[in-house]
């Protein structure tokens, strides 16, 4: 993807004594309109706004969600750097949630990259959202955040804000702008000793045309970016003050529990509240088309009611689907149908008809839940044909779209206040959280207080967009020399992110098709999207074949990974810091994964044992990340920290299956995550490429399950082709004798 | 009637006696620190303290905490008397919290902090065995590795 940051256009205004700085982007008719009237070539209008006031004092707005993923410091960061700032002066703020601060570069960003960002593929089904309204969002996904807003908005915006000081300085003492310096917050001119702050030159800074096309420093250069700087949010995350969607609080405010339709997609048929409504604080029984709700005056006496609602709901033709009719229709597809091409490199066909051997494997991986730590939850205040939302989301802008249109209220009406969010990991994307915030507001809009509408943790893991369950046929092709020739791939969709299930390995013949995957479950995107379910599968495969070529599983990817060097590089310095192929404590094996996602480079060694009961044990992960380089390193390695802890909970207990056409589990006993006596040391190594930022939200997690069923294949000679891990028996097996 | 104290101030409430703590809390007395994460004490956001032992307040009947003390993340550092001059409103466990940088979404946070401080309360060594065995907390955003070095850098304050 090719930005060209040199072409984009800032507008400035002097708002209230202070230089605002920023873009002008907004509704899809502006956009047009400035695109039309003074975009050149491949322009692009940004926005997100710098503040500096007369007292000095700086404000960035960021425009992204704050999920824990450290973004509003990350891009502080960037802007601040440009801008040769004392980061002692900066102030971080949310963006509001208006189209001035809509994320169009990212959106751009993606279009050049995938089409159409992955976290937003549920929107271009819909006709409500054409795609034209998506420069309207304000996303925080597809770990973008630092490659689009931070490397176009953020620096550009910090750097043309210096220049603009610069000419203002050069004005008012009338020197020559190449005499001056600029050093946190202040601009100087040596020659005479002379000093202004950036403060006492914004008015005149505000006065002045930004500059087309400001000059970004290199990375030597940078001051602030590069530093494992602390977090601005962490604080209020220690004292209890942080406040996330479901803490919003006032002494008027009513609370809905609330019952939607089990089996996906089915209605209401009727529902009898009568008891319910005799409960203590009861006010409400709400029967909704596919759901009912309790409404009262604290939501454990709405939870306590809803259950006395007598309720029935239509009946449907899913009303007897299990995972097992599922896992049938997904083989009977692979074995039916070619389906459609995802990649085709030689003649592969060729090559499996003439192999001197062939191996052949059926691999699989079920639905799963987010299971962020906040329940989904939605707060409504309709105020007559005004309203206000509280709730987290990864999406404001989108979020109070939904609310307008549900309630019939011009976007305009509503008042959103943007809350942390307790974790996202693409639940909370617009239309993915559809399904609560909608049921808040049609619920609110009985009453003129707010109500606070929360999903129970069942309810959250039983109307989830789930991960989609994949499953996945491969076979390879030997020559007479143990040389693999051919790779083949057919697994179940949809495809959410092109290019996941291809593979970065020297195979001369490949063919990588898709078959249908739909079912009647929703699906939506899980933490780094469909490079979960496919590097599980290609990983393994590959290391597969690499036993089978009698090759040791790092020198095969090695070999095959020449014209690959940030795969290869990421590779070598885990196996180096892993002590790979070195001494290993006596019952303990190394597996080893890598996958490109996102744009960062990740290769992970899991060190496995077999406890006393025969279960595996995951001591170590030693991984190294390519991501360009690290905007703040800290953040990086806290990031891909919990990558890999939330891929392990998937590898190893993660399992959403369905009976009688609903999820079968509710809560977390039926769907266990790592915890603290499970969490494996990790040691993480960042390997500075110099190429541009990787995302980094996301590619810590797709390595991880083959790198642990990897290790389990060499400790037990059982190769694992189905996820989760804990549904295997590793009683009876058999080592492998070293490679 | 209800009637305990949280964070030093007493409360009386009119309220179901089978109501638990943590709605108590939320949603009567307005306190916002403790979280609800799943509502049958297996995950610990709602980790709370009664008379300085940590509890899961979703499951707590406040029949059960009559006339008790109770502590929230908001009332940490003055119930252990730890407040310092740096940094007036943190005890100790909160501090390291940050030196540590270890909240991502930040969601579990009150209650692995309020579970980590009656933990080091009992024993104020514990070994990586005794840190499995009594910090049960689920973080779905996987500080578990920050929140280990933080409890040993606790231990040898």
């Amino acid at each position: 993807m090719k930005l060209n940051r040199r072409r984009f256009i800032l507008s400035s205004a002097a708002v209230g004594g202070s230089l605002l700085i920023g873009y002008s982007a907004t509704r899809p008719s502006r956009h047009r309109r400035a695109n039309d009237e003074l975009a050149i070539g491949s322009e692009r209008f940004t926005t997100s706004f710098i503040k500096i006031d007369e007292d000095n004092q700086i404000t960035i707005f960021v425009p992204h969600s704050e999920m824990g993923q450290g973004i509003h410091t990350a891009l502080s960061m960037m802007a601040a750097d440009e801008l040769d700032a004392n980061w002692e002066y900066v102030n971080i703020e949310q963006a509001p949630a208006t189209d001035l601060f809509a994320n169009g570069d990212l959106v751009k960003g993606f279009a050049g990259e995938f089409g159409v960002p992955s976290a937003l593929m549920p929107l271009i089904n819909v006709t409500a959202f054409p795609v034209a309204e998506l420069m309207n969002l304000q996303i925080t996904g597809g770990s973008s955040s630092v490659r689009y807003t931070g490397e176009t908005a953020m620096r550009n915006a910090g750097a043309a804000a210096r220049e603009m000081f610069l000419k203002a300085a050069s004005t008012r003492w009338s020197v020559p702008e190449g005499e001056l310096t600029t050093k946190l917050s202040y601009v100087h001119h040596n020659a005479s000793g002379q000093s202004l702050s950036y403060g006492e030159l914004a008015i005149d800074a505000a006065k002045l045309e930004p500059p087309k096309s400001p000059s970004l420093k290199d990375r030597t250069q940078f001051n602030i970016m590069g530093k494992g700087l602390s977090r601005n949010d962490i604080p209020a995350k220690v004292d209890g003050s942080a406040k996330f969607g479901i803490d919003a609080h006032s002494s008027d405010m009513l609370y809905a529990a609330i019952k939607l339709a089990p089996v996906f997609g089915t209605k209401l048929v009727s529902a009898d509240g009568k008891e319910a409504l005799a409960q203590r604080g009861v006010k409400r029984v709400i029967e909704l088309e596919d759901s009912y709700a309790v409404v009262a005056d604290s939501y454990w006496r709405a939870k306590n009611a809803l259950a006395l609602v007598s309720a029935r709901f239509e009946e449907s033709e899913n009303d007897y689907i299990s995972s097992t009719d599922i896992e049938a229709r997904f083989n009977k597809e692979l074995t039916e149908n070619d389906g459609s091409k995802d990649k085709e490199i030689g003649d592969t066909d060729y090559e499996l008809e003439k192999a001197a051997d062939i191996i052949e494997a059926n691999y699989r991986v079920p639905y799963l839940a987010h299971a962020a730590m906040e329940p989904m939850n939605c707060t409504v205040h309709i105020k007559g044909d005004t309203a206000e939302i509280w709730t987290s989301t990864q999406d404001a802008l989108g979020t109070a779209g939904r609310v307008a249109s549900v309630a019939g209220l011009p976007e305009s009406n509503i008042t959103f206040h943007q809350t942390y969010c307790g974790g996202g990991f693409g639940r909370r994307v617009p239309l993915l959280n559809s399904n609560v915030i909608d049921h808040a507001t049609l619920i609110a809009m009985e009453f003129d207080v707010p109500v606070k509408t929360i999903f129970s943790r069942e309810d959250d893991m039983q109307q989830d967009h789930y991960r989609p369950a994949v499953h996945n046929n491969f076979k390879a092709a030997f020559d007479e020399n143990n040389n693999v020739t051919a790779w083949h791939s057919r697994f179940t969709g949809p495809i959410q992110v092109p290019g996941a299930s291809h593979i970065p390995y020297a195979i001369e013949n490949q063919s990588i098709r898709v078959v249908d995957g739909e079912t009647h479950v929703p699906l939506g995107p899980w933490r780094s999207v469909d490079h979960t379910q496919q590097t599980f599968f290609t990983e393994s495969f590959i290391d597969e074949i690499a036993h089978r070529a009698g090759v040791n599983p790092y020198q095969f990817r090695i070999n095959l990974l020449q014209d690959h060097p940030r795969h290869r590089k990421v590779l070598e310095v885990a196996a180096e810091a892993a002590g790979y192929g070195k001494n290993l404590q006596e019952g303990h094996a190394l597996g080893i994964a890598v996958q490109e996602s996102f744009g960062s480079f990740v290769a992970e060694i899991a060190e496995v044992s077999l406890n006393r009961n025969n279960q595996p044990v995951i001591h170590k992960v030693t991984c190294a990340v390519d991501c360009g380089w690290a905007v703040n390193p800290d953040t990086v390695e806290a990031q891909v920290e919990s990558g890999i802890i939330f891929g392990l909970s998937a590898a190893i207990y993660g399992e959403i299956t369905i009976e009688n056409g609903r999820v079968a589990q509710g809560n977390f006993p039926d769907y266990e995550m790592v915890r603290m006596s499970t969490s494996p040391e990790i040691e993480v190594h960042i390997v500075e490429s110099g190429e541009a930022p990787g995302g980094l939200g996301e590619p810590a997690t797709p390595p991880i399950a083959a790198a642990v069923t990897n290790a389990i294949y060499i400790l037990t000679g059982q190769r694992i082709r189905e996820l989760p891990i804990k549904n295997h028996d590793f009683s009876f097996s058999t080592p492998l004798a070293k490679l | 009637m209800a009637t305990f104290k949280v964070n030093g101030i007493e409360h009386a409430l009119d309220i179901e006696p089978e109501m638990p703590l943590l709605w108590a809390i939320r949603d009567e007395i307005g306190l916002t620190g403790t979280k609800f994460g799943c509502g049958i004490a297996s995950c610990g956001a709602c980790t709370v303290h009664i008379n300085g032992k940590a509890v899961r307040s979703c499951v707590t009947p406040v029949s059960a905490v009559e006339g008790q003390e109770i502590t929230t993340i908001e009332g940490l550092a003055v119930s252990l008397g730890e407040t310092n001059t740096s940094a007036p409103d943190l005890a100790a466990v909160q501090q390291a919290w940050i030196d540590h940088q270890i909240p991502q979404c930040g969601y579990c946070q009150s209650g692995m902090i309020m579970a980590v401080s009656s933990l080091l309360a009992d024993n104020p060594s514990p070994s990586d065995a005794e840190i499995d065995a009594g910090i049960t907390n689920i973080c779905r955003c996987g500080s578990y590795p920050r929140v280990r070095k933080a409890i040993h850098a606790l231990a040898n304050a």
